[in-house]
């Protein structure tokens, strides 16, 4: 195996010792920690049950749409399913998934801190996302809502009879949580990290998560504020966004999308910071292209918030802005770009090993670019008129959304599961986990590009019976998507109790997180590292192994 | 590099060091850049609220003249030279704390308190005003003088209401911190190594205070827009 390296001969038999999950014991020790590893853990179960919640929804639009006819649920529960499927993914699963969980953990390991810069915002963070999904789920078991995740004026403010005002608040709450976790990011890597730890010493993934909390910095108090008004206005039936009172629901579009575009960037740069570390780990080579992959995403966080208005093509805004927009959305294909050319440049006559955090970042390589590139189709007015609002549209997004960020987090799950646990995962079932996710996404959602295109409109719970084939099929996927997740739910449980221990670096991986015991002691390191290497010096840490096993 | 090694000699022993810090300096690096990271937060927020105000002003401007013309810019402007001078009594406050003089700190903070609360019983005036006149949207609202222009008025009123209020609401949290910061003064925690709450408190402040600064003008005194 090449799995032992010097890591593992200095610091083998530690594993034994005192480590942040046996330091305390008891529920308290756990409610009030603020241990930023205790608190990733936290995230990790609470957005566990909350994912398993919105594919629950997922799966019974899906089994809806195996006939032609609206027969399992009515047309009122399919909104209500379609807008609860949307609402629990986008703020309660990918927005925190993979800062909440990998970025809480791994953030201060992977910059030589104790901690997070404040630890007990750190725990408030969770205790609002805890709120917010209580609220969200009181909302579910009284009746759901039925907006649909955008919360579009006037329907959401006058005529929705469900509970608007409920979920809103939600995700109020849960975004104060994304800004406080955001804030602690951007401080912590300002001000915590180790001696002789530059800037361009950073992973990409700090990078990612970097680029990350500013964007949830600066964009979601404008969501924020726009849920007041529109909770404000639902209340008390002022006009801020009505037409007849003399108010305009476009700017609502507007204001919604100046913070839920540049959410899309919250939820997928992290992951391209994720494909960086688990590439390179896996090449055994430095990143092509290091400072251009940094800097790509600081630029797709600038430019994320110059493109909402692609959202609005159809909506009545004036087509001189729909094209400037339209011109500015295709220049987000610049760094995305940049990232994917240079993976792949790192990936070229490399010698990769095929375990599974590598199979899910292949895979999110390949699905990301798919959902990148159709993004442009939508981009160019002429045919987002001709495919908005249809099943392309649903294809692109979960593309990026699932296919990118989705893999992305199972791959930092699996790759940062020995040194959370301790412990090896089984390689042979996740493996065979990451094939099904893989076919099983392509299958469910390939399909609903050439639906889109043939002109099935997305949210409705009946079709024309045309479009049956590629539903069944896209149903089909989704139930072998639906294995595939539920595999890892099971064999990471298991490995708890039964995997190999894992020692402090089973990936023979370079990296901060990778040098201290598995699981980390409570305060990380025992004493302050001093770093002296590049990120990802694979190529020293071959030379140096290659002369210790000459000795 | 060479200051951590410097603050290695002394930073297990100051009682408000927390352990996840290298020394104060870092500490109160940290939180400086934290609050100034809250404020952009705070910035956005406000920014959103008020760039739709600015979208609606354009388009009514003479429902808007009309509007701001019913609000009271002598009790608005004692509200402003009120916050002003609460400024600068939190800054001197913050100075008092770095050269460690709890008496100077105290009455600092506290006419920094009682200023802050000046301001809100004027705004509570003006508020109680506004209610008894019909000027809180919703189904109360009453406007007689042009009755085409009602509805713009309301609008305007309900970010005259949603502004003010939110600024109101950050006055409210700004006093309750200024009480535990006098709490924390009170057992002389701050002196010249470790200030950084009162600094913190100082800059949260300003800020609401700027905030109203913006507010002031758009709310009250801008009424000059000729007739579109």
């Amino acid at each position: 195996m090449t799995t032992a390296t010097l890591h593992d001969v200095r610091l083998s038999g530690a594993t034994t010792s005192r480590n942040y999950i046996n330091d305390e014991y008891g529920a308290l020790s756990w409610l009030l920690t603020k241990d930023h590893k205790r608190i990733a853990i936290l995230y990790l179960l609470s957005i566990s049950v909350l994912f398993v919640l919105g594919g629950f929804f997922a799966m019974m639009m899906r089994i809806e749409l195996l006939t032609p006819a609206g027969d399992l649920l009515t047309s009122d529960t399919y909104n209500k399913f379609f807008t609860l499927h949307g609402v629990v993914m986008i703020f309660f699963f990918l927005i925190p998934a993979i800062p909440a969980v990998l970025g809480n953990f791994l953030l201060p390991i992977q910059l030589g801190a104790k901690d997070l810069a404040f630890p007990k915002i750190n725990l408030l963070s969770w205790y609002l996302y805890m709120a917010a999904a209580i609220i969200g789920l009181v909302v579910i078991v009284t009746g759901g809502v039925d907006t649909g995740w955008t919360f579009y004026t006037p329907f959401s403010t006058q005529y929705s009879n469900t509970h608007v005002f409920g979920t809103t608040f939600a995700a109020f709450i849960a975004g104060f949580s994304s800004i406080l976790t955001g804030l602690n990011f951007i401080v912590t890597i300002h001000r915590m990290r180790a001696p002789g730890l530059t800037w361009y010493r950073l992973p990409l993934f700090v990078w990612a998560l970097y680029a990350t909390s500013v964007v949830m910095l600066l964009a979601t108090p404008v969501l924020a504020i726009t849920l007041t008004m529109l909770m404000i206005e639902r209340t008390i039936g002022v006009g801020f966004f009505d037409p007849s009172l003399g108010g305009d629901p476009l700017l609502y579009q507007h204001m919604f999308w100046f913070y839920s575009h540049p959410a899309v960037y919250i939820m997928i740069l992290p992951a391209m910071g994720v494909a960086s570390d688990v590439v390179a780990a896996f090449t055994r080579k430095k990143i092509f292209g290091y400072r251009f992959v940094a800097f790509s995403s600081l630029a797709i966080a600038f430019l994320g918030f110059l493109v909402w208005a692609h959202h609005m093509f159809v909506a009545g805004i004036s087509v001189y802005s729909a094209l400037i927009f339209a011109f500015l959305s295709f220049f987000v294909a610049v760094p995305s770009a940049i990232k994917v050319f240079n993976w792949t440049a790192t990936l070229y006559r490399a010698s990769v090993s095929w375990q599974t955090p590598m199979l899910y970042i292949l895979g999110f390589i390949g699905l990301f670019t798919i959902g990148g590139v159709t993004g442009l189709f939508l981009a160019s007015l002429g045919l987002d008129i001709h495919v908005t609002d249809t099943y392309f549209v649903v294809a692109h997004f979960h593309y990026v959304m699932v296919g990118g960020t989705v893999m992305a987090y199972l791959a930092g799950i699996h790759y940062w599961w020995p040194k959370i646990t301790g412990r090896m995962y089984p390689e042979w079932w996740a493996r065979l986990a990451a094939l099904l996710v893989f076919v099983g996404f392509n299958l469910t959602f390939f399909p609903q590009f050439i639906l889109g295109y043939l002109g099935m409109p997305r949210r409705y719970h009946a079709y024309a019976p045309e479009f049956q084939v590629l539903n069944v099929l896209s149903t089909a996927g989704a139930s072998v998507l639906a294995v595939g997740y539920v595999l890892p739910i099971i064999y990471l449980v298991w490995s708890i109790w039964f995997g190999r221990p894992a020692g402090p670096n089973p990936w023979g991986a370079v990296g901060l997180e990778w040098t201290t015991s598995s699981p980390p002691p409570k305060e990380n390191f025992h004493e302050t590292p001093v770093v002296t290497w590049d990120a990802y010096d694979y190529p020293a840490m071959m030379k140096a192994m290659g002369e210790t096993q000459n000795v | 590099m060479s200051d951590i090694a410097a603050g290695n000699e002394h930073h297990h022993h100051h009682p408000f060091l927390q352990h996840h810090f290298e020394d104060l300096g870092q500490q109160h690096e940290a939180s400086t850049l934290g609050m100034w990271m809250f404020l952009s937060t705070e910035i956005l927020f406000f920014g959103g609220i008020l760039c739709a105000y600015w979208i609606y002003r354009v388009m009514y401007p003479e429902a808007w003249a009309l509007a701001a013309h019913q609000q009271n810019a002598l009790y608005g402007g004692i509200n402003t030279i009120v916050l002003i001078i609460s400024s600068l009594t939190m800054a001197l406050a913050v100075r008092a704390a770095q050269l460690g003089s709890r008496t100077w700190q105290l009455i600092m903070l506290f006419t920094t308190l009682i200023f802050g609360s000046i301001f809100l019983v004027v705004k509570g005036i003006e508020y109680s005003m506004h209610w008894h006149e019909g000027l809180f949207p919703g189904s109360h609202f009453t406007w007689h003088e042009h009755p085409a222009l009602a509805q713009k008025v309301q609008l305007f009123m309900c970010f005259y209401w949603g502004m003010t209020g939110l600024h109101a609401l950050h006055m409210v949290i700004g006093a309750g911190l200024l009480l535990w910061i006098i709490g924390r003064a009170w057992r002389n925690d701050f002196g010249p190594e470790y200030y950084a709450p009162v600094e913190i408190m100082g800059l949260y402040w300003h800020f609401v205070d700027i905030v109203w600064i913006f507010l002031f003008p758009f709310l009250y005194l801008i009424h000059g827009v000729h007739h579109g």
